[in-house]
């Protein structure tokens, strides 16, 4: 499989942002995922949210895991350096690279299986560290390219496509990411643009470790209520890009809803998810508060989406570490090397 | 028995309890014979990092300069009731106990062939000091002073050092002049110098005395590393401990009181390696120190790096495997899983230092090769030259060295218009160009993978493209062949049609070895192997002799496997000579098992010695 290079013909009439590029200046090779994934809505976020913050794409760097989740940094930002690195790791990654050079804007994409069962000790520290990013996970509940085991996110009791039950509990990565020192928690929905948009946009200008939960239906992997095709057959296809043919073309979905309401999001395969839009009033600058709120909530059944938490003062890693700014590549030898005489004097102390 | 007697060349052992404080005044001692101009090879020998439990030091005295260990003990100061069978037992015939007699031990648990030297050392320290952890420190003073009367060191030297090391810590420094005097004036009253002499001599010349991690941090520091990853592991901690140490020093912005360096304890070593990785790719010289289990941990990341051609440079600080193995043992027995490690084809790029010197000059280096080839590179130390303090030659640095950064291409290079294509083979040594994140607004942005790409990074299953990357690794890792540091070979007295090739840390042993093989008429021609992969010197070598022993630290032979495997030599005749109890090899031992096997080959050398010639 190799990648679909959009032409890059300019429409001379599409609108330049203040950097002087057009929208689709941020737009990546053509999506090979599932028609109808919700990574895909996740990805258009992206790009609109970076055209209108008047990002130059090559001041972003993109790293990911592994999933098709973390497929999509292919799909926005062209002209952005890229990353996949390995299945859960993609923290680790992101921190160092970060360190390397604090000049950069960092975006980290991953799954739910990525971030929430092999990758959740790294997700859990890059949240303390305080890693100056933005952080999204694309959450579907299920492995979508290894097609369909449950993950970590995946509720208890809802059925697997090959009818198994999934016993354990689910763990929620916004209640997560509060309690272990984000700065900046938001959660929202792939289909609400409105809202994914302007939660990105603030996310990228926060000057800390942001996370944002995205609920993002698989249309591979929860759609059996109502597909046509079996999975058996699909099962014979080695990956997600492969399916495109047989997944019957399904629109994403999509939801607009206000604010303090509740919308109920019916799933490619029948389940429904209750959308709550945090309130007007409601105070994004208490931690507590916050995870008190999604706790009853979710006991309701609900899912709360919305800027959860936002600290207005974080303090990001190279504030602790103290680091100098900029990168680190520029530094030379008259920085770095301390040089002979200091040696020898060195040599001088060791006898 | 004739009491041992011997001029600076003998070996004093101290068996303590971990936790009583004796490891400075143990360092003294071996200082002090420094200062007098006359070599030392200390080791520290430690089962594990727990308060109560036994720890040696020993201090090989050696006016020839021998740093391996020699084996055998010839003044035992057992300090340790726990362990004092045993260490009574390792006593040469004719060698001296030194003990504390405070609390009296039955006759029968001495030895008939050794001195035995008693002395009040708890009664002496706790009549003059008051405070119980100073009564504990103090105990470890007077024995040395009652040592260097014994062994004729000068006070003079120890003072001095006392001095040095308690520069404005006026009460510290006068308490440990009090007890060495206590100790020297005790001795006086009741003892005679024994048999086993420190005379004043001019052998150290210009070396220092330092121990392998922190000089290999120091080789980071110069080398220009300026992210470091790491997670706690003996016998690699020290590595980044002394980093932090020595950044503080050299790296701190004078202006700005800012950082040129970021340090970080990952929370596993998963995450330090990915670490390094993400730095190494935005372009900063980062690196990690480890020791086995967290390579194992480190693999996925390492085929990464390999495969996605990332700069890495891994501090391996080898102990005893498999597993926990001994961890606090020495070994070299991870050749064969750092050369390839993590899944599919992979071949790394080994270093292997000898001593300090070199695990500062390899560090640096490393640190050049990992840009230059665009790889993970691995410094392949262990604990007996990570833990103990070696002296070694001086550090040295040009000035005029400037760091080979690699194959970068620049803002302006893209904007003249060069073709950037991120896998292409531009030169035919197989190392690409890259760019750095952030470059350049429309060009040279490029997607990094662990899957198969085109040589432009784009996606790809093609077997041809798979084949082309995969068959251009090699090419580099044969330009890696002329780039790393290369074989050493030393010619015995007598032409031979016997090698020998060691590496790393048996270094000093085999000098030791060559010398003893030389005086029994036993002649051998050495190579030391400075890195993988190996040049041709190594090949013609082999070539050379008709029997090659390949003497190393581990079970297996893992050298012998990799040269075996890369250089196709028929395993015939590669003879393994094998230490593996975790104990650094002695030249005893090496001089032990070649000279039996070449008399079992009963090879020329040695019949044609015998008969009066040499030359063949
Ligand atoms: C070490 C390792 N184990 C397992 C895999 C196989 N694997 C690839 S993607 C994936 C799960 C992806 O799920 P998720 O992160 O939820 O992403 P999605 O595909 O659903 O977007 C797994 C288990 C791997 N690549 N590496
Ligand atoms: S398998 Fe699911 S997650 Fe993967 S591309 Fe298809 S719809 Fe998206």
């Amino acid at each position: 499989m190799t990648f679909i290079a959009k032409p890059k013909l300019h429409h001379p009439t599409l609108a330049l942002n203040n950097v002087g590029y057009t929208r689709r200046d941020y737009e990546g090779t053509v999506s090979t995922l599932c028609a109808g994934c919700g990574h895909d809505s996740i990805s258009a976020a992206i790009i609109q949210a970076c055209w209108e913050l008047d990002i130059e794409p090559h001041r972003v760097a993109k790293l990911s895991g592994i999933g098709c989740s973390s497929k999509t940094p292919t799909y926005f930002l062209g002209n952005s350096h890229g990353f996949n690195t390995v299945h859960g790791r993609m923290p680790s990654v992101l921190t160092g690279a970060n360190l390397a050079n604090s000049e950069l804007l960092y975006l980290g994409v991953s799954g739910d299986g990525d971030s929430a069962s092999i990758g959740l000790g790294q997700f859990a520290h890059v949240m303390r560290r305080g890693v100056n990013m933005t952080y999204i996970v694309e959450n579907n509940g299920v492995y979508g390219l290894t097609k369909g085991q449950f993950s970590a996110t995946a509720d208890q009791g809802s059925k697997s496509k090959r009818g198994v039950v999934n016993r354990d509990s689910p763990i929620d990565l916004a209640s997560l990411a509060l309690q272990l020192g984000a700065t900046f928690v938001g959660r929202s929905f792939s289909g609400d643009k409105q809202q994914l948009v302007p939660l990105i946009k603030a996310a990228i200008e926060h000057q800390g470790a942001a996370f944002i939960d995205v609920v993002s239906p698989c249309v591979a992997f929860n759609n059996h209520a109502g597909s046509t095709k079996s999975y058996d057959y699909i099962r014979e296809h080695n990956e997600a890009v492969n399916r495109l043919d047989f997944i019957p073309l399904r629109s994403e979905i999509t939801v607009d809803y206000g604010k303090g309401e509740v919308t109920a999001v019916r799933q490619h395969d029948g389940s429904t998810l209750l959308l709550r839009k945090l309130h007007e009033s409601y105070d994004p600058t208490n931690r507590v508060a916050a995870m008190n709120y999604i706790q009853e909530r979710q006991a309701q059944g609900e899912i709360v989406t919305g800027l959860l938490y936002v600290d207005a003062e974080p303090q990001d890693l190279h504030v602790h570490l103290n680091t100098r700014p900029g990168a680190f590549n520029r530094m030379n030898e008259a920085e770095l090397c301390p040089g002979s005489a200091a040696l020898d004097k060195l040599n001088a102390g060791l006898r | 028995m004739k009491p041992l007697s011997a001029v600076n060349d003998f070996v004093v052992k101290f068996a303590n309890v971990n936790g009583s404080g004796s490891a400075s005044a143990n360092e003294l001692f071996a200082k002090a014979i420094i200062r007098m101009g006359v070599p030392v090879s200390p080791r520290n020998i430690f089962p594990s990092n727990i308060q109560g439990l036994p720890t040696w030091y020993e201090v090989r005295v050696t006016e020839k300069g021998h740093l391996g260990r020699r084996g055998g003990v010839d003044f035992m100061v057992a300090m340790n009731p726990q362990t004092w069978d045993g260490d009574v037992k390792e006593l040469e015939p004719g060698g001296y106990l030194f003990f504390d007699n405070a609390k009296s031990l039955p006759a029968s648990r001495f030895r008939e062939d050794v001195n035995v030297i008693g002395m009040p050392l708890t009664e002496i320290s706790n009549s003059t000091y008051v405070d119980a952890r100073e009564r504990q420190l103090m105990k470890n003073i007077v024995y040395l002073g009652a040592l260097a009367f014994l062994l004729g060191i000068e006070h003079t030297e120890i003072e001095k050092l006392f001095s040095e090391q308690y520069k404005g810590k006026e009460r510290l420094l006068d308490s440990n002049k009090k007890a060495l005097r206590l100790g020297r004036d005790y001795a006086t009253a009741h003892f005679k110098p024994v048999g086993l002499k420190v005379e004043r001599r001019d052998f150290v010349g210009d070396r220092i005395f330092i121990e392998g991690n922190s000089a290999a941090a120091l080789g980071c520091v110069y080398g220009g590393a300026s992210v470091c990853a790491w997670y706690p592991i003996t016998p690699s901690s020290s590595i980044a401990e002394a980093f932090a140490k020595w950044c503080q020093k050299y790296r701190v912005d004078a202006e700005t009181g800012k950082n040129k360096f970021a340090i970080v304890q990952a929370e596993d070593e998963l995450a330090s390696i990915g670490m390094v990785v993400g730095a190494g790719w935005n372009g900063a010289r980062s690196f990690t120190a480890t020791s086995g289990p967290g390579v194992s941990l480190m693999q996925e990341f390492i085929g990464l790096a390999y495969f996605a051609e990332i700069p890495v440079t891994i501090i391996n600080v080898q102990r005893g495997g498999p597993s926990t193995g001994m961890p606090t043992r020495t070994q070299q027995s991870d050749v064969l899983s750092c050369a390839y490690a993590s899944h599919g084809d992979t071949k790394h790029v080994l270093l292997f230092p000898e001593d300090p010197y070199e695990c500062f000059e390899m560090s640096a280096t490393a640190l050049d090769l990992a840009d230059r080839l665009q790889t993970p590179i691995f410094v392949m130390t262990d604990l007996d030259i990570g833990m103990n303090q070696r002296l070694c030659k001086p550090f040295a640095w040009d000035d005029k060295r400037a760091y080979d950064r690699g194959k970068v291409m620049t803002h302006d290079d893209l904007e003249n218009g060069k073709v950037f294509g991120r896998y292409l083979d531009v030169d035919g040594d197989g190392i690409p160009f890259r760019t750095y994140p952030g470059t350049h607004p429309t060009k040279g942005a490029y997607f990094t993978r662990g899957t198969s790409r085109d040589r432009y990074a784009k996606y790809s299953e093609s077997g041809i493209d798979y084949v082309d990357n995969m068959s251009r690794l090699l090419r580099k890792f044969e330009t890696a062949k002329e780039l790393v540091p290369q074989p050493v070979v030393q010619q015995g007295s007598h032409k031979s049609k016997l090698g020998v090739i060691f590496y790393g840390s048996t270094s000093p042993a085999m000098s030791e070895a060559m010398e003893m093989l030389e005086s029994s008429r036993v002649y051998v021609d050495t190579l030391r192997i400075l890195a993988f992969p190996f040049s041709h010197a190594v090949t013609d070598f082999i070539a050379s002799h008709d029997q090659v022993f390949v003497v190393e630290q581990n079970r297996d032979g893992q050298l012998r496997t990799l040269l075996v495997a890369e250089l196709n030599i028929d395993p015939a005749k590669l003879i393994p000579v094998l230490h593996y109890d975790g104990t650094p090899i002695t030249a005893r031992f090496i001089v032990k098992e070649v000279s039996q096997m070449a008399t079992a080959l009963k090879v020329t050398p040695m019949r044609k010695t015998v008969h009066g010639g040499s030359a063949e």
